[in-house]
């Protein structure tokens, strides 16, 4: 079975921002919502460090667990995702996740003024698939089209990847070993769980 | 007097039940369709087919490495 994860290379990210502008034109998010960032660490030192941030549909998602009204459920590939019609927009969520995914537009076409809003995979959301009403609340369903997240797919240098976690893991094991550095993922093991990640229990991501 | 009083507690039953709690309608999360069921628009990714859980993943699973992986298009 399919598990979609992200990985984000930083080793790779130039912080272009084609992956921030993909998912904007790709779910017509409205101004002032962020559903992905590119963050720097570091920024103007030497040896700085870019990312690519967003929902990362964590395996143990804090935003479920704080959620008063349980708008959030799992699909079965592991992608995490919310019912807008349920949201009541308290903002738990926004406190509990450890990657500032959770966005709240003051107003637009994402449903009810403060329903949250968050990346979706580009799973859709609970609506018919490839509706108008699923595109207006949640964007564009490229999971149920075939397709992969426009991020990952857009991102120039192929830092940002996305899809089934065996198969995106493989691809960067592959990278690692042939640049011989830069094994770290940042998050991975935050969202993943350290055991997933292959590292120690307790051991930072 | 007796009239007085079932009056009062008419007024009084009728002043209560603008207390009374609305019926809750909540039917909770709607059922989500699984990805694989696809959308039934002309404009999806060729190769699988709506419904094949199996070819859905093994779809995504190709365009993941013919996509991404450009280790995979230099060897």
């Amino acid at each position: 079975m399919a598990r979609m994860k992200f990985i984000c290379d930083s080793e790779r990210c130039i912080e272009c921002n084609g992956c921030v502008t993909a998912c904007k034109n790709e779910h017509e998010v409205p101004w002032g919502v962020n559903r992905r960032r590119v963050v720097t660490l570091n920024d103007g030192v030497p040896g700085e460090r870019s990312i690519s941030v967003a929902c990362m549909h964590c395996s143990d998602a804090p935003c479920m667990a704080v959620c008063p009204v349980s708008c959030f459920y799992r699909t079965e590939e592991g992608v995490v995702l919310h019912d807008k019609d349920t949201c009541i927009g308290c903002g738990y969520c926004s406190y509990a996740c450890p990657f500032g995914a959770p966005q709240f537009p003051s107003a637009g076409t994402f449903g009810v003024r403060g329903k949250m809003d968050k990346c979706t995979f580009c799973a859709g959301g609970p609506e018919t698939h490839g509706s108008q009403a699923e595109f207006e609340k949640y964007g564009r369903n490229r999971l149920a089209e075939g397709k992969l997240p426009a991020c990952a797919e857009m991102c120039s240098t192929k830092a940002l990847l996305a899809g089934d976690g065996d198969v995106v893991a493989d691809i960067f094991r592959n990278r690692v070993l042939k640049r011989g550095k830069g094994a770290e993922v940042w998050g991975w093991g935050t969202a993943y769980g350290s055991k997933q990640a292959g590292q120690p229990a307790g051991a930072k991501s | 007097m007796s009239r007085v009083l079932v009056l009062a507690l008419a007024v009084a039953a009728a002043g209560l039940a603008g207390c009374a709690d609305k019926e809750q309608t909540a039917t909770g999360i709607k059922n989500d369709a699984p990805p694989y069921a696809g959308t039934g628009k002309p404009y999806v990714a060729p190769g699988w087919k709506a419904g094949d859980r199996n070819s859905w993943e093994q779809q995504l699973k190709v365009r993941t490495v013919q996509g991404q992986n450009d280790y995979a298009k230099v060897q």
